[in-house]
C-alpha cells in the first residue's frame, strides 16, 4: 500500500513535471541565469545558443518569450510558454508542446525588457525567413523592408543558400543588396553594393541612398579635419545675410540682431519729452532716423547693444557656414550621390515617357471631343457652338442610363448607342429647324447655335440640378496599368485612346467607303453639281450633321467617365474642339489628329514646366495657338489646290 | 452719300435728346438730387446699363459695320475695369491704412505703409508685396491712361497678328474667343497679380470722397451718359463719310475693296483697335458701379452676349445697339433678379429664375431666323408704312 502511494506519487510528479527535459529546455537551464535576469548587453549568448540550435521549436518559444510569455515554474526553475487566464495558467512545454494546468502562483513570468525583445525579435527573423511556409517568409522580407536593421543583414545573407522560390529568393537578395548599403562592415562593401543599384528605378533604392546624403547645417570659425562636408554656403547665392546672420545667432557665434519692428517697440517705450534719442518722434518716419534714435538709446546702455551692418559683414567674413553628411565616409557619400545621379536620369527619361503617355491620353480625349466638330465645322463648314452641350447630352445619357441599369458595364453597353441615337436625333432636328436656313450666313450659324447652347445648358441645369453627377466606370476599368514605379496610366485612358481610335477608321470608312461619305463629299465640294447627279443635297446635309453630332454623344459618355458631368462640361471643351480642328486644319481628319496631338502635348509639356498651375499651361497654350496660327492660317495639314475652296 | 450722311444726323439729334432727357428725368427722381422715386441701386443699375450701351456700340461697329464678329471686346471691357479698380483699390486701402496707422506712437516709413497695403490687397491670395503690374496704381493719371492703353495695345497686337495673316470670319470669331478665355484663364491664378479669382472689390468706394453712395452712383450715372452719348457722336460722325463706306464695302465685299486698292487690314486693324478702347473706358465707367470686378466676368461667355444685345437690337445701326444692350440686359436683371412673378402651371411651376436662359437662347434662335434686323427693324417697318401712305 505504502509502494503503491508511493508510485502514485511519482506519477503525479512526474506528470506535474511533465517532458520537464528536452534539448530546447537543456539549452534554456544552461542559460538560466541570464533569462532569469536579462539584459540587452549579456542576453546574447543565451539568444544565440538557442538560434543556432537548429530546433524547430526553438522558434515558437523565442515568439512567446518576446511577447513576453514566457514563465518559469517556480518549483523547479522550468521554463514553460505560459497562457495567463484569470487565476488559471496553462503551461506549455518548450520541447513537448504538452499543455499543463494550473495556479497563476505557481510561475514567474518573464519580462525582457525592450533592447532585450529586440534582440529576441532579430533573432527571430532567421527563422522566419526559413519558414517552410511562404507567406510567411515573404511577411518577414516586408518587415525588414519597411524597418532595416543591421541585425537583419546576417541571417537575410543565409538564408539565401537554402531559398528555392526564385521570387523570393530574388527579393532576399534584392534586400541584401539595399541593406549592405546602408549596414555592410566595411566602407567599400558599401560603396559595391552603392554601385549595384546605380541606375534602379525602384523607390526602395531611392530610400535607402537618400538617408545617406542627409546633411546638418553647421556653423564654425574654421571646419575641422575629417569633415564629410556636402556643400559650403555662399553668402547671397545659397543663403540671404539675414538666414545667414541667424544661423550664427542660433550657433553662439553673435549677438542676436534686432528686427525693425522690434527697434520700433522699442523705441515707442523710450519716447522721453516727445524725443527718443534725441531724435523728435515726428521724425522717425525712415529707417536711418530710427537706427540714429535707437544707437543714441544703446549708447546710453538702456536698450540690448545696437549691432551695425558692418558688424553683421565682419561676423559673416570669419565665419563658414556649411552643410556635413551624416554620413561620415566621403567614399559612402560620393558613390551614393553618383547613384542617385544615374537613378536621377533614369528617372527622367522615364518620366518623360510617362508624360508621353500623358500628352496621348489628353490628345485622345481632345481627339474624341472635337471628331464630331471635324464633320459638322470641318467637311460642312457649320459651326456649331451647341458641339459641347451635344457631348453634355452625352454624358447625361450615360448617367441616367446608369440609374436604371445598375450593372455598370451593361449601362456602358447601353449608353454608347443610346447616346448616339438621342445626340443623332437632336442634330437632325437641329439642322432641319435652324441650320439649314443659314447655310450662306456663318456669323449667324455661331450666334443661332450659341442661343442653342445656352438654352441646352439651362436646361439641363433645371433638370439634373448645378451638382456633378456620377457616371462610374465599370470595375475592370479601374486601376492603372504600372510599367515600373514611374510610369503607369490607368485602364480608363487607355479605353478612351482605343475608343479615339475606332472613330478615326470609323470616320475614314464612313468618308472613304460609303455611299453617305461620298455624297457627303460630293455636297460639300459643289451642293449644285452633286444635286444633279441626283443626290439630295439636304437629306446628305442632314444625316452629316447628325452622324457628327451622334459621334460628339459617345464621346459625351467616354468623357462622362472621368469628368465630372455637369451642364457646363460642354462649356470645358468647345473651345478646345475649336481649336484642335482649327490648328489642324479644316476638312481633313488627319489634320484634326494632328491639331490634337499637337494641343494634348503642349498642353503636358507646359504643365510640367509649370506642374502647380494648370490655369497657366491653358492661358499659354492658347497664346501659343494664336501665334502658330500666324504661321499655318489652314492648319498643320492644309488641304490645297481645289479642295481648299476658300 | 451726303443724302446718308444728312440722314444719320436726325437719328443721332433725336438719340441725344432721349438720351439727355433720360438723364435728366433720373436725377429728378434721384434720392439724392430729387424726389427719391428711383433708388440708389437703381440709379446704378441704369448708369450700368448705359455703360453696356456704350460698349454694345462699339461692338455693333466692329460687327454691325465692319463684319468682323469679335467675341473679345467684353475682355477689353473688363481690361478696364481692371485697369481703375488697381487705382480704386490702391487709393482707398491706403486711407484705410494710413487711418489706422495714425494711431501708432512712431510714425510709419515709407515701407511699413506700402507693405501694410500690400498685405491688405494681396493676403487673401497668400502674398504680401506689390506685383510689377502695380507699379503706377498709386497714381490716378497713369491709370486713366493704362485704361486705353493696355487694352488698346493688346487689341493693336491681337489685330495686327489676326489680320495680317487673314484670318477673317467664324475663324477669326473663335481666334477673338481663344483669346478672351486665355486672358480670363490668366486672371484667374492667384499669381496673376490682380488678386485671382477674388477680382478686386470695394471699387464703389471713392478714395477721398465723403459723399453718400445716392450721390456718387448719380455722378456715375451722369459720365456714362455723357460716354454714351460722346460715342454715340464719336462713332456716327466716324461712319457718316467716306471712311464709314470703306468700312461697309469691307463687310459686304472684302475681296472687291482691296482690290480697289484700300488697305482692308489697315481699316480693320483701325476699327478693332479703336472700338477696343471705347470698349475698355465702358469698363472702367461700369466697375466702379458694380463695386467687383473678377475674371468670371470676362469669360468669353460675356462677349456672346454682347453680340446677342447686339443682334436682337440689331446690326449696322448704333440706336439699335443701345436698345439691344438696354432691353435685353434689363429685362435679364427684372427676370433674374426674382422680381418677374412665376407662373404655377399645377404639375409644375415656371420659375423665371430658371427659365429665363432658355427663354433668352430661343428667342434669340427666333431673332437671328426670323428677324436678323433685330428690334431696329421694326423703324425700317414703320418708315416703309409711312412711304406708302
Amino acid at each position: 500500500m505504502k509502494r503503491l502511494l508511493f508510485a502514485c506519487l511519482a506519477v503525479l510528479a512526474w506528470a506535474s513535471v511533465g517532458h520537464a527535459e528536452g534539448p530546447l529546455q537543456d539549452i534554456l537551464q544552461e542559460h538560466r541565469a541570464l533569462i532569469e535576469k536579462p539584459s540587452r548587453k549579456t542576453i546574447s549568448p543565451a539568444i544565440d545558443d538557442i538560434a543556432s540550435s537548429g530546433l524547430d521549436q526553438a522558434q515558437r518559444m523565442m515568439q512567446a518569450w518576446e511577447a513576453k510569455n514566457l514563465w518559469q515554474r517556480a518549483e523547479d526553475g522550468l521554463f514553460f510558454i505560459g497562457k495567463a487566464q484569470g487565476q488559471a495558467l496553462t503551461l506549455t512545454d518548450v520541447d513537448t508542446g504538452e499543455e499543463i494546468e494550473t495556479e497563476k502562483s505557481a510561475a514567474d513570468q518573464l519580462k525582457p525588457n525592450a533592447g532585450v525583445r529586440r534582440l529576441i525579435s532579430s533573432a527571430l527573423v532567421q527563422f522566419q525567413l526559413s519558414d517552410p511556409n511562404e507567406a510567411r517568409r515573404l511577411d518577414a522580407l516586408e518587415s525588414i523592408a519597411r524597418r532595416p536593421e543591421a541585425e537583419h543583414l546576417a541571417p537575410l545573407q543565409a538564408s539565401i543558400e537554402g531559398e528555392e522560390n526564385r521570387a523570393i529568393r530574388a527579393r532576399k537578395e534584392r534586400l541584401v543588396k539595399l541593406l549592405s548599403i546602408a549596414f555592410a562592415e566595411t566602407p567599400e562593401q558599401r560603396v559595391e553594393a552603392i554601385n549595384g543599384v546605380s541606375g534602379d528605378l525602384n523607390l526602395e533604392v531611392r530610400a535607402a541612398l537618400n538617408p545617406l546624403l542627409a546633411t546638418t547645417r553647421k556653423v564654425t570659425d574654421v571646419i575641422p579635419a575629417g569633415e564629410n562636408v556636402a556643400k559650403i554656403m555662399r553668402l547671397g547665392e545659397d543663403i540671404t545675410r539675414d538666414e545667414a546672420y541667424a544661423a550664427l545667432v542660433e550657433a553662439g557665434f553673435a549677438t542676436k540682431r534686432l528686427t525693425p519692428a522690434a527697434i520700433k517697440d522699442i523705441l515707442a517705450a523710450n519716447i522721453v519729452d516727445g524725443q527718443v534719442g534725441g531724435v523728435p518722434v515726428a521724425d522717425l518716419d525712415t529707417p536711418e532716423a530710427r537706427d540714429e534714435a535707437y544707437r543714441a538709446l544703446a549708447a546710453a546702455d538702456t536698450v540690448p547693444p545696437f549691432v551695425s551692418a558692418e558688424e553683421v559683414d565682419e561676423k559673416l567674413r570669419t565665419h563658414v557656414i556649411y552643410d556635413a553628411y551624416n554620413e561620415p565616409n566621403g567614399d559612402v557619400t560620393k558613390a551614393a550621390q553618383s547613384a542617385l545621379k544615374a537613378i536621377d536620369l533614369n528617372v527622367g527619361l522615364n518620366q518623360a515617357a510617362d508624360l508621353g503617355l500623358d500628352a496621348l491620353s489628353l490628345a485622345s480625349i481632345y481627339f474624341l471631343a472635337a471628331i464630331g466638330l471635324a464633320i459638322t465645322f470641318g467637311v460642312m463648314g457649320v459651326i456649331n457652338m451647341a458641339h459641347g452641350e451635344f457631348i453634355m447630352m452625352g454624358a447625361y445619357t450615360g448617367y441616367v442610363v446608369q440609374q436604371v441599369i445598375p450593372n455598370h458595364t451593361l449601362s456602358l453597353v447601353v449608353a454608347l448607342p443610346l447616346a448616339f441615337i438621342i445626340t443623332f436625333a437632336a442634330g437632325v432636328a437641329m439642322e432641319r429647324l435652324v441650320i439649314r436656313k443659314l447655310y450662306h450666313r456663318p456669323l449667324e450659324t455661331l450666334l443661332a447655335t450659341f442661343g442653342i447652347s445656352i438654352a441646352l445648358q439651362q436646361l439641363a441645369k433645371n433638370i439634373f440640378g448645378t451638382q456633378a453627377r456620377p457616371l462610374t466606370a465599370p470595375g475592370w476599368l479601374d486601376g492603372a496599368w504600372v510599367l515600373n514605379d514611374v510610369v503607369s496610366i490607368s485602364y480608363i485612358r487607355i479605353a478612351i485612346f482605343v475608343l479615339a481610335l475606332c472613330f478615326l477608321f470609323l470616320f475614314l470608312f464612313i468618308m472613304k467607303k460609303t455611299r453617305l461619305g461620298l455624297e457627303t463629299r460630293a455636297v460639300t465640294q459643289n451642293p449644285r453639281m452633286a444635286s444633279s447627279m441626283g443626290i439630295n443635297p439636304d437629306k446628305v446635309n442632314m444625316l452629316t450633321f447628325g452622324l457628327g453630332s451622334g459621334i460628339a454623344g459617345i464621346a459625351g459618355v467616354a468623357i462622362g467617365l472621368f469628368a465630372k458631368v455637369t451642364s457646363e462640361l460642354g462649356n470645358d471643351y468647345i473651345v478646345q474642339s475649336f481649336m484642335t480642328v482649327v490648328v489642324g486644319g479644316v476638312g481633313n481628319i488627319w489634320g484634326t489628329l494632328a491639331g490634337a496631338a499637337m494641343i494634348g502635348t503642349l498642353q503636358k509639356g507646359i504643365e510640367w514646366l509649370n506642374p502647380s498651375n494648370t490655369l497657366a499651361a491653358q492661358t499659354f497654350m492658347i497664346i501659343f495657338i494664336i501665334i502658330f496660327i500666324q504661321f499655318r492660317p489652314r492648319g498643320i495639314v492644309a488641304l490645297k489646290g481645289r479642295a481648299a475652296g476658300d | 452719300m451726303g443724302k446718308s450722311f444728312l440722314k444719320n444726323h436726325p437719328t443721332m439729334l433725336v438719340f441725344l435728346a432721349l438720351l439727355a432727357l433720360f438723364t435728366l428725368a433720373i436725377t429728378v427722381f434721384s434720392e439724392a438730387y430729387g424726389s427719391g422715386l428711383v433708388s440708389t441701386s437703381f440709379v446704378k443699375t441704369l448708369g450700368k446699363t448705359l455703360c453696356l450701351c456704350l460698349v454694345a456700340i462699339a461692338m455693333d461697329v466692329i460687327w454691325g459695320y465692319a463684319g468682323i464678329l469679335s467675341l473679345g471686346h467684353f475682355a477689353f471691357f473688363g481690361l478696364g475695369g481692371y485697369m481703375i479698380g488697381m487705382w480704386l483699390m490702391y487709393e482707398r486701402t491706403k486711407e484705410v491704412v494710413l487711418r489706422s496707422l495714425e494711431n501708432q506712437t512712431i510714425p510709419p516709413t515709407e515701407t511699413e505703409i506700402s507693405d501694410a497695403i500690400a498685405t491688405q490687397i494681396f493676403g487673401v491670395v497668400g502674398s504680401s508685396d506689390f506685383p510689377l503690374i502695380w507699379s503706377f496704381a498709386h497714381s490716378l493719371t497713369l491709370q486713366l491712361i493704362l485704361v486705353v492703353a493696355v487694352p488698346g495695345i493688346l487689341a493693336l497686337v491681337f489685330g495686327w497678328l489676326a489680320f495680317r495673316s487673314r484670318v477673317t470670319g467664324v475663324y477669326l470669331s473663335i481666334l477673338t474667343q481663344a483669346m478672351t478665355l486665355a486672358l480670363a484663364l490668366y486672371l484667374f491664378q492667384n499669381d496673376s497679380g490682380l488678386r485671382g479669382n477674388n477680382g478686386l472689390s470695394g471699387l464703389q468706394n471713392l478714395p477721398h470722397v465723403t459723399a453718400p453712395q445716392s450721390e456718387i452712383s448719380m455722378w456715375f450715372l451722369w459720365a456714362s451718359a455723357a460716354a454714351l452719348g460722346f460715342g454715340y457722336v464719336f462713332f456716327t460722325m466716324m461712319l457718316s463719310g467716306k471712311f464709314g463706306m470703306v468700312v461697309k464695302g469691307i463687310r459686304d465685299n472684302e475681296q472687291r475693296v482691296r482690290f480697289l486698292g484700300y488697305e482692308v487690314e489697315h481699316y480693320k486693324l483701325f476699327l478693332f483697335t479703336v472700338t477696343a478702347i471705347v470698349a475698355a473706358v465702358a469698363g472702367a465707367l461700369y466697375y466702379p458701379q458694380a463695386g467687383i470686378i473678377n475674371p468670371a466676368e470676362i469669360m468669353p461667355i460675356a462677349s456672346i452676349y454682347l453680340a446677342v444685345w447686339v443682334a436682337i437690337g440689331g446690326r449696322g445701326r448704333l440706336y439699335g445697339a443701345v436698345i439691344g444692350a438696354a432691353f435685353v440686359s434689363l429685362l435679364s436683371t427684372w427676370f433674374t433678379g426674382g422680381q418677374a412673378p412665376d407662373i404655377p402651371l399645377g404639375f409644375y411651376t415656371i420659375s423665371w429664375v430658371d427659365w429665363w436662359q432658355v427663354l433668352l437662347g430661343i428667342s434669340f434662335v427666333l431673332v437671328t431666323l426670323y428677324a436678323p434686323k433685330g428690334i431696329g427693324g421694326l423703324f425700317d417697318l414703320l418708315k416703309r408704312k409711312e412711304v406708302q401712305k
